[in-house]
């Protein structure tokens, strides 16, 4: 008999179609005469999307993590990057999959690669420095091209000077815009646009902290189809919506009414860095025996915005709405957005240093009433992998049994499923002591 | 009466091990090979003849080790750690500490006074830790991995090696041999740059007394010193270390604690793509 009753998001095919539309349409853009622009993940997509008229973007890594949830297409990507082209095996493999799609002359969502019109770029990592870079050189070099540093400082040492060195980057990004595509920002659109990222991010947020609840109304490998669109453009009129409007009010009703993602929730588990996306199904191996990755740093500030409160808790960043902001001139507009992802994106808090990550990661296993820890030590991405070992050593301290696995989050040759099934084994039925769910 | 059986199915070698009444009524080994089913049933079959037993006799079998689930007539398997646990603890009840390094890989398992793992770390993806790596450097000094073992012991200065992968520390040996390093400190060198790889895991889940090595590298006593040295702890060897999975899947079979769901394959159902990538690449699909 499960412990809980349990079933499937009602929103479930409205995310599948938003994303299914947003690759369609960057794909068929020109056809349009709308523009197209490539960027990562954790841009600032508003400004370029607020320019006068249809704007497509494609951003980097959900477009590189989407190749590599096909495993056959996912090699064949990364091996035209490497034998072909001739970048490293050990870089970024969301990269070597968006280089090898470009080397191909292949989009991954059917025909040949959409050479973009401008490059809209931030640098939050090494490899994002020189991603797009190097992929125009691939796509020909023609492709102009923007990137800003975000390089401000961790959250909580965020003040008006480190803002302003984003914002005034910003400025200039859009007379970079307005010069190469001949058209201009439309500034009431911008306002509608940053407020559509707060809403994507913070509602998220909002999501992610029903997690708390016991049972947990979501299971992490269902958060990762969901948090999906805040990567591909947080400024999306749709997205943000389904955000506020759709996700945030049915999660809310399956807490309210105990309704579990996994039935038989006896182990709360805590997750670390992007999973291997070719094996998702680790995920549901683990349910057998009722653990259930409830939250994860990466999952949960990916996109979403925190802060953290007086009393030292994480909890959601508060929306425009919420602190009776309205946005007066594009500055404001510029400064609000900058201001919330340099102070509520905990997520770049570890690239200042391990006691960020240990810290946050902590206080998540506090508050959302964490078991056991089970961390992929991501081959594929620096970035999110630093300081992995502390990580489970923190969570060793707080008392808490942490398995690692090596993998890669889309390099599927770099992953050893049978392996990864025998430590799973072993630590989830002699370590934490649970059996398979009947 | 109880008589049980315990299989462990290793990368390299097949052990078996057959008790009655907790007692060792035989044991037999052999290489695992390419048709390790095949292996198996005939070890298994050779070791009943030898102890004038028959299938029936036995009440339960247990199999672990990389490829437990090869066993189809086992009553259920558990995982290679949890063996190693199950087996150390019954021969040393003060054990606290692990460390298992057999032909593919090496691993460090934290277990308490009841013999259960606390916290394991395994040398993923990297021959440098393992009992392969040694099999590779004797053939380059073309010594047998005995001798080299033997050697070690005799050596007078401390050389270091890269050793962070097994096909460029052969270059390495190669090029020490090349220079006219005696073999002894060419051995003694190896062993300290595979002994520097099991502490880096062990420490992963931390060294507290008593430690105990298990698994075919335990038999190496050139290996095992600089284990000792490089943790700057004692390191207990029980008898037949190499046993020690058989032996714990054993007790596991004595006690009744193991999953019955043999014949699983993996996470999930079969990977298609990467079987067929491994067969182009022409490595074996058993």
């Amino acid at each position: 008999m499960p412990k809980y009753k349990t079933k499937g998001l009602d929103c479930w095919g409205k995310v599948k179609q938003l994303r299914e539309k947003y690759y369609k349409d960057y794909g068929e853009a020109h056809d349009r005469g709308a523009l197209r622009w490539e960027g990562g993940a954790w841009n600032f997509d508003a400004i370029p999307q607020a320019l006068e008229g249809e704007v497509h973007a494609l951003t980097e890594e959900p477009y590189g993590a989407s190749i590599g949830f096909d495993k056959a297409k996912q090699v064949r990507f990364q091996e035209a990057a490497e034998g072909k082209w001739g970048c490293a095996r050990d870089l970024c493999a969301y990269l070597r999959n968006y280089w090898g799609s470009i080397v191909l002359n292949e989009y991954a969502f059917g025909g040949p690669w959409p050479h973009a019109d401008f490059i809209f770029q931030n640098h939050i990592c090494c490899s994002h420095a020189t991603w797009l870079q190097t992929a125009d050189e691939i796509d020909g070099g023609k492709i102009p091209y923007f990137c800003f540093d975000v390089g401000a400082g961790p959250y909580d040492k965020i003040g008006d000077r480190q803002i302003r060195y984003v914002v005034d980057q910003l400025h200039d990004g859009i007379a970079f815009l307005e010069k190469v595509t001949k058209r201009k920002i439309d500034d009431a659109k911008l306002a509608k646009k940053v407020e559509n990222t707060y809403r994507s991010c913070c509602y998220w947020a909002k999501v992610c902290e029903l997690n708390k609840s016991v049972p947990a109304p979501l299971d992490e490998k269902t958060m990762f189809s969901l948090y999906v669109l805040g990567t591909l453009e947080k400024s999306n009129d749709a997205f943000a919506d389904f955000y506020e409007k759709d996700l945030y009010p049915e999660v809310k009703d399956r807490v309210a009414n105990k309704i579990a993602a996994v039935a038989d929730e006896r182990c709360r588990m805590i997750g670390d860095s992007q999973p291997p996306w070719g094996f998702l199904n680790v995920y549901r191996y683990l349910e057998k025996y009722g653990v259930v990755s409830v939250a994860n740093l990466y999952t949960f500030s990916l996109i979403g915005w925190w802060k953290v409160n007086d009393k030292g808790e994480i909890v959601p960043y508060p929306t425009l709405k919420e602190q009776g902001i309205t946005i007066k001139d594009r500055d404001h507009a510029l400064w609000l957005l900058a201001e919330a992802e340099l102070k509520g994106k905990l997520m770049w808090a570890p690239f200042y240093g391990a006691d960020y990550k240990v810290d946050l990661v902590s206080k998540i296993a506090k508050q959302w009433k964490i078991d056991a820890g089970v961390i992929h030590l991501n081959r594929g991405c620096e970035g999110t992998a630093q300081h992995q070992m502390e990580t489970k050593n923190a969570l060793a301290k707080l008392g808490l049994p942490v398995m690692t696995f090596e993998g890669n989050m889309a390099d599927e040759r770099e992953f050893d499923e049978v392996r990864t099934a025998r430590m799973i084994d072993l630590f989830v039925t002699e370590t934490l002591g649970l059996k398979k769910v009947a | 009466m109880m008589i049980v059986a315990g299989i462990d199915v290793g990368g390299k070698n097949v052990h078996i091990v057959i008790k009655k009444d907790g007692q060792i009524l035989g044991k037999v080994s052999g290489p695992t090979g390419i048709k390790k089913a095949e292996t198996v049933e005939q070890l298994y079959n050779e070791l009943l003849k030898k102890a004038g037993l028959t299938r029936k006799d036995v009440e339960r079998v247990v199999a672990t080790g990389s490829a437990a689930k090869r066993v189809a007539f086992a009553n259920g398997a558990i995982p290679d750690a949890a063996a190693d646990a199950r087996g150390v603890i019954k021969l040393i009840p003060t054990a606290r500490t692990v460390i298992d390094v057999g032909a593919e890989e090496g691993r460090s398992i934290k277990i308490s006074a009841d013999g259960k793992v606390l916290d394991f770390a395994i040398n993923e993806k990297c021959a440098a830790g393992t009992g392969t790596f040694v099999e590779a450097m004797s053939r380059a000094l073309e010594v047998s991995v005995d001798e080299m073992s033997k050697i070690t012991l005799q050596s007078t200065q401390t050389l270091s090696t890269n050793a962070q992968c097994a096909v460029f520390g052969e270059s390495e040996v190669v090029s020490l041999i090349h220079q006219k390093t005696s073999k002894p400190d060419i051995a003694r060198a190896v062993m300290n740059a595979i002994a520097g790889r099991v502490a880096s895991v062990a420490r992963i889940v931390g060294l507290e007394k008593d430690v105990v090595m298990v698994g075919g590298m335990a038999r190496n006593a050139g290996f095992v010193d600089s284990l000792k040295k490089n943790i700057e702890m004692d390191v207990l060897v029980p008898e037949d270390p190499d046993y020690m999975g058989a032996l714990g899947a054993a007790e596991a079979a004595i006690a009744g604690v193991y999953a019955e769901e043999v014949k699983a394959k993996g996470i999930g159902k079969r990977d298609r793509f990467r079987r067929e990538r491994l067969i182009i690449l022409g490595n074996s699909i058993v």
